[in-house]
């Protein structure tokens, strides 16, 4: 019987998040501190040939400034903190200015003159592939990979930027929805024989598709303060992760792990654009170095919009073979990723999720990702699987209804199973259920007394239900856990996981206190600034930490128990087998008269030194758990472990969307009136924390199927919508005040908990839900597109071409 | 690219009194800035898009807001918060247009902010125009979104004289269906212009949205009691429920008898600079019964003269169809 794990509880960071007591990076303040602002480029492409600050230094107040020379170079296609040789996007930073309040170092920036040199520039990868197209970057528009010899003939793998040109009839084959036959990639997989595989099927679609870039518009921008002391700097950020951002930030100083002391007790969202330090933290650290003064250097609004990193688009092709009993026979799959100055394209993952919808007996992949001249393209909530999901659902309902099947049970015939396999190398799960996500939501949803109701509401109403799978990756392996238990007899639980907004920091810590049955109130997490002694944590990107730090913690927590069974072994006889633990207690199982209370445990272990109290650990864990164990070693029973809990697979997160709508065909707006969600997300660790995901991803499916993109000008490389409003991220009054969030709560088998995460895909589902549910109101119309706007339906019902499906095929348009 | 979003240094006034204020934006001229809610003027000036030497922050003086009934009519002081237009029980009881159409402006937040007064004089939201560029609106040479690649899914399909920017008012074709007229003063005295020619478009004057110069300030609204309790029709389109602007309002007021349309105020926003009225619409079916037939029988004289642009084309069937739920409803 659980005690912790699958209840409700509060972490301990909600209090300070609902009083406003909590502090995020930008409320910091440090005596002396100086405020420093970005100038940015406004110029798509170009380099910078002459800074002129002289005006800028003169005026009262300004402190400094500081330029990409100031820093190493970087070369490109890397993002650089500051850019000087290689401008590659409207609004990249170019330097920062520094003075005594904000109105003086905005007064500054305006009174900076700066000569560039433009270059060529492109905002739409089919045009960059094109024969004599722009590339993004003088070297090339693709990184492409290479190997060498090295000195001893192993092979040296690296990679360079080229210029990749296509034939124009790959192009133009590509904008008219057709393969583009010719065309040169950089990706490519295939298994089986997709031929064969389409000779035996008994319908096959052909499909274009586009989905367009968005930016991420974490509520918190990413603003930092840095100061040093004593030859450690002190640095206050905006992050997903804790221990995750140690190593990287630190060399970004130059300075050894030791000397970094990271804080980041709260994050307002990071969605995979702050999972380890992003490049701006340089300029703050740096230039509180340089300046020998604390620095915070405020990201505005729009600068979150242009460095805060973007969801990639996606231009592609898909043919799909489907057999007569239903079973996807063979896929061939195209995918360009506009990329960005990055070249982030995320089309690998696009066809993970292929293989986990379809299970494909055969499938080929193809696959580029071109740089465009706009913003950095990185991760973002199921970065190619969810807007791959979006666009794949309504063609997967042409399928079923192409041999006439249901929906739900296609789905059911091709989904993966815990036999099943997900990616190019058809790799193993963990465990999969989803085939009981899709029963359990069909039952939630009344999938089939609705499917019998009228597509036909009356007047301009038309009813829609659609069902959409979400898939990720929700778990990692080999971190280390890290606890104490103090001379009080109190749990304290060392947590190198980030606070990004999801609670899972709290919710893994769970997993110690279950182990040692503990009571929570008990329990401390201790956490939020690196010299608290934090242990190596993954990074919390990928719906990983519910699996990887539940694990890591139960090991950590197991070599606690192990150890207090050691020591009462050695003050009451008997080995350690012979002892158990129960009410805050280690006793002898015959007797449970003799044994020790947790706080005489953690007394002993103090007075018996070396592994107990953490002066020795062991060889496997990583540097940053070795000079956390060293810091507190000595102050009481210290349980520290790798997580090596055997196992194979990757544990996937999996959630299956039903949706309802009513589509209002004179104005092409539509209401949510149900969704209805289940997850197989392994044992529910935190019932409460999880249906607030699980909702809060719906909303944002609704962002990426309705209404969020980026809008880029092509004849100014400018982008058009930089606002929050004017990006239209969902509100509340987009989406239903209720839905259902259930779990199929089957354990998984390689967590002790049962957990794995589900963070990711909870987006993915309620997107490819929407856009299933708008080709049922549409009579089997497919948009191909995400997000479908209003003006795309208008436009489709009044018979009007528009810029996307079967017209012109391109990223970042109306 | 600098990028703002502090408030640049200027002088502030604060007067309390209409005639301190008259004085100061005629000393000030076009040094001045007449502030409200301040849901317009903030962008542009944080964003450094549009700057001046001085702000005259009207909110203190207590004369410009709240509503009253006069001899003809109800009278709107420019000041009146969006939030108070829309829950009024004078407005909804007689004008319940301009509530439905003050209901819906941007959020909440911005409604308890927002002025009348504002919402009717806000500049346009082109965004190449907000951005800073010069175009022919920012005294420039060119219009950045009338060209084969412009991003101009938002703007006008007509009157389009080298600026294709489309009016952002909810509440001006309201006003405009019920005859209001807008009263302006200044140091000369007060003028009362109807809210037909309060708004100009590019042709007239591509610089400006209404007729207000420096050293105006926009006191009240008057509605004649003309179209009080009218069968009313209010429909705004956005791609969002909340926080958004129109792709497409309408703002209909009929007065019928018998069944049959006597007299008809039909307004269409967001297809050009100026609240469009459909006069022509209005006179074809005069004497006809509100229905699909008759809806029907005007539906491309609705948007002839439309000028579409590469993105808005999904604009014309749009009004098409408000205009039809507008005559049906």
């Amino acid at each position: 019987m659980s005690t912790h794990i699958g209840k409700d509880f509060t972490p301990p960071c909600v209090p300070g998040k609902v009083t406003g007591e909590i502090k995020y990076a930008e409320d910091y303040k440090a005596e002396g501190m100086v405020f420093a602002r970005l100038l940015t480029s406004p110029m798509p492409s170009g380099r910078v040939v002459n800074i002129d600050a002289t005006a800028a230094l003169r005026m009262d107040g300004v402190i400094g400034i500081f330029t990409a020379d100031d820093l190493p170079p970087v070369a490109p296609p890397a993002n650089p903190a500051l850019a000087s040789d290689y401008i590659t996007y409207v609004g990249q930073p170019i330097l920062a200015v520094a003075a005594t309040s904000e109105e003086i170092a905005e007064t500054a920036l305006d009174r900076i003159r700066i000569d560039f040199e433009r270059r060529d520039f492109v905002v739409d990868p089919l045009e960059s592939l094109s024969p004599n197209g722009p590339d993004a970057y003088p070297e090339g528009n693709a990184l492409v990979r290479t190997q060498e010899e090295g000195p001893e003939g192993s092979p040296i793998v690296g990679a360079q930027i080229k210029s990749i040109k296509w034939p124009q009839s790959a192009i133009d084959a590509l904008r008219a929805g057709q393969e583009p036959v010719g065309a040169e990639f950089t990706n490519e997989w295939a298994f089986g024989d997709i031929e064969a595989g389409f000779a035996e099927a008994a319908a096959i679609i052909e499909e274009p598709f586009v989905t367009m870039g968005y930016p991420h518009h974490s509520l918190e921008a990413r603003t930092c303060m840095a100061y040093w002391e004593n030859g450690k700097c002190y640095f206050h950020g905006s992050s997903q992760s804790q221990s995750a951002n140690n190593a990287g930030l630190a060399r970004m100083l130059n300075i050894p792990l030791e000397d970094l002391v990271f804080i980041n007790e709260a994050t307002g969202g990071g969605f995979g654009s702050k999972i380890g330090p992003y490049p701006y933290m340089a300029i703050t650290g740096n230039f509180s170095r340089v300046l020998n003064r604390p620095v915070q250097l405020r990201i505005t609004r729009e600068q979150e919009f242009y460095i805060g990193s973007a969801r990639s688009g996606m231009q592609g092709w898909i043919k799909t073979g489907v057999k007569e009993d239903g079973k996807v026979s063979a896929v061939d799959l195209v995918i360009v990723n506009d990329g960005g100055m990055t070249g982030g394209g995320s089309g690998n993952s696009s066809a993970q999720h292929v293989t986990v919808a379809y299970q494909p007996e055969n499938m080929r992949f193809r696959h580029i990702s071109v740089y465009t001249n706009t913003t950095p393209r990185g991760a973002q909530r199921g970065p190619g699987q969810n807007e791959m999901a979006a666009v794949l659902a309504p063609m997967t309902d042409k399928l079923a209804e192409a041999i006439g099947m249901d929906r739900v049970e296609f789905r059911k015939r091709n989904v993966l199973d815990s036999d099943g396999f997900q990616g190019g190398s058809q790799g193993p799960v963990t465990s999969a259920f989803v085939r009981e996500a899709l029963d359990q939501g069909a039952r939630a949803f009344n999938w089939a007394e609705r499917s019998s109701q009228p597509k036909d509401l009356g007047g301009s109403k038309r009813r829609g239900l659609g069902v959409g799978l979400g898939y990720h990756g929700a778990g990692g392996r080999g971190y280390d856990g890290l606890l104490r238990i103090g001379t009080d007899g109190r749990l304290y639980i060392h947590s190198g996981v980030g606070n990004l907004g999801t609670y899972s920091y709290a919710a893994t810590c769970r997993a110690a206190a279950e182990a040692l049955q503990i009571p929570w109130e008990r329990c401390e997490i201790v956490r939020g600034r690196s010299d608290r002694y934090l242990p190596h944590s993954s990074g919390q990107g990928g719906s990983n930490t519910i699996f990887t730090h539940t694990r890591t913690n139960w090991v950590a927590a197991q070599d606690a128990i192990m150890k207090m069974k050691e020591i009462a072994a050695m003050d009451f006889g008997g080995t350690a087998a012979d002892y158990e633990i129960g009410g805050e207690r280690v006793f002898k199982t015959a007797d449970n008269s003799q044994g020790l209370t947790y706080a005489e445990a953690a007394r002993r272990a103090m007075e018996l030194g070396s592994k107990f109290s953490g002066e020795q650990y062991p060889d496997d864990i990583n540097p940053l758990t070795q000079i956390a164990v060293q810091g507190m070693a000595g102050s009481g029973l210290v349980g520290v472990a790798k997580d090596n809990i055997p196992g194979v697979g990757q544990p996937p997160g999996n959630v299956i969307g039903f949706m309802e709508i009513e589509l209002d065909i004179d104005t092409g707006k539509y209401e949510i009136v149900d969704y209805a969600s289940v997850a197989d997300c392994g044992t529910v660790v935190h019932p409460k924390n999880f249906e607030n995901a699980m909702r809060g991803g719906a909303v944002w499916g609704v962002g990426l199927s309705g209404l969020e993109k980026h809008v880029y000008d092509p004849q100014n490389g400018l982008p058009a919508n930089t606002g929050l409003y004017q990006c239209k991220p969902p509100t509340n009054m987009d989406v239903p005040v209720d839905t259902i969030a259930q779990g199929v709560n089957i354990p998984d088998p390689q967590n002790p908990t049962g957990g794995r995460g589900i963070g990711e895909p909870t987006q993915g589902a309620a997107a490819a839900a929407l856009s299933s549910a708008l080709r049922d109101a549409l009579g089997g119309h497919l948009f191909n597109t995400a997000p479908v706007t209003t003006d795309m339906i208008i436009d489709h019902l009044a018979g009007n071409s528009y810029s996307s499906g079967a017209g012109t095929l391109k990223t970042n348009t109306f | 690219m600098p990028s703002h979003d502090v408030m640049p240094n200027m002088e502030l006034y604060q007067p309390v009194q209409v005639e301190d204020a008259l004085a100061i934006a005629d000393r000030l001229a076009e040094r001045g800035w007449l502030v409200g809610g301040g849901q317009d003027t903030y962008g542009w000036l944080k964003d450094r898009a549009k700057t001046a030497d001085a702000l005259i922050d009207l909110s203190a003086i207590e004369s410009l807001r709240g509503i009253r009934e006069t001899a003809d009519g109800i009278e709107i002081g420019a000041l009146t918060t969006l939030t108070e237009v829309a829950t009024s029980d004078l407005i909804r009881g007689g004008y319940s247009l301009l509530a439905d159409a003050a209901s819906v402006v941007a959020s909440p937040q911005i409604r308890n902010i927002g002025t009348l007064g504002g919402n009717v004089s806000q500049d346009v939201r082109c965004w190449y125009y907000r951005r800073g560029l010069s175009c022919y609106r920012a005294g420039g040479n060119l219009c950045y979104a009338d060209t084969p690649q412009g991003m101009n899914r938002e703007h006008a399909l007509f009157d389009q004289s080298r600026c294709v920017a489309a009016g952002a008012s909810d509440t001006a074709p309201a006003l405009v269906a019920l005859d209001a007229s807008m009263v302006i003063q200044n140091l000369n005295g007060e003028r009362v212009i109807d809210a037909r020619d309060f708004f100009v478009g590019p042709a007239n004057d591509i610089e400006n949205t209404t007729v207000l110069r420096p050293g105006d300030i926009l006191t009240s609204v008057r509605i004649p009691s003309t179209w009080a309790n009218a069968e009313f029709y209010w429909e705004k389109v956005a791609d969002r429920n909340v926080w958004d602007f129109s792709l497409v309002n309408v703002a209909a007021a009929f007065k019928t008898t018998g069944g049959q349309i006597e007299d008809s105020r039909i307004v269409v926003g967001a297809v050009q600079t100026t609240p469009r009225r459909l006069t022509d619409v209005e006179n074809a079916i005069r004497g006809n019964s509100r229905n699909a037939d008759t809806a029907e029988a005007v539906k491309e004289l609705c948007t002839t003269g439309a000028r579409t642009l590469a993105h808005n084309g999904f604009k014309v069937p749009l009004m098409q169809n408000l205009v039809k739920r507008a005559i049906v409803a």
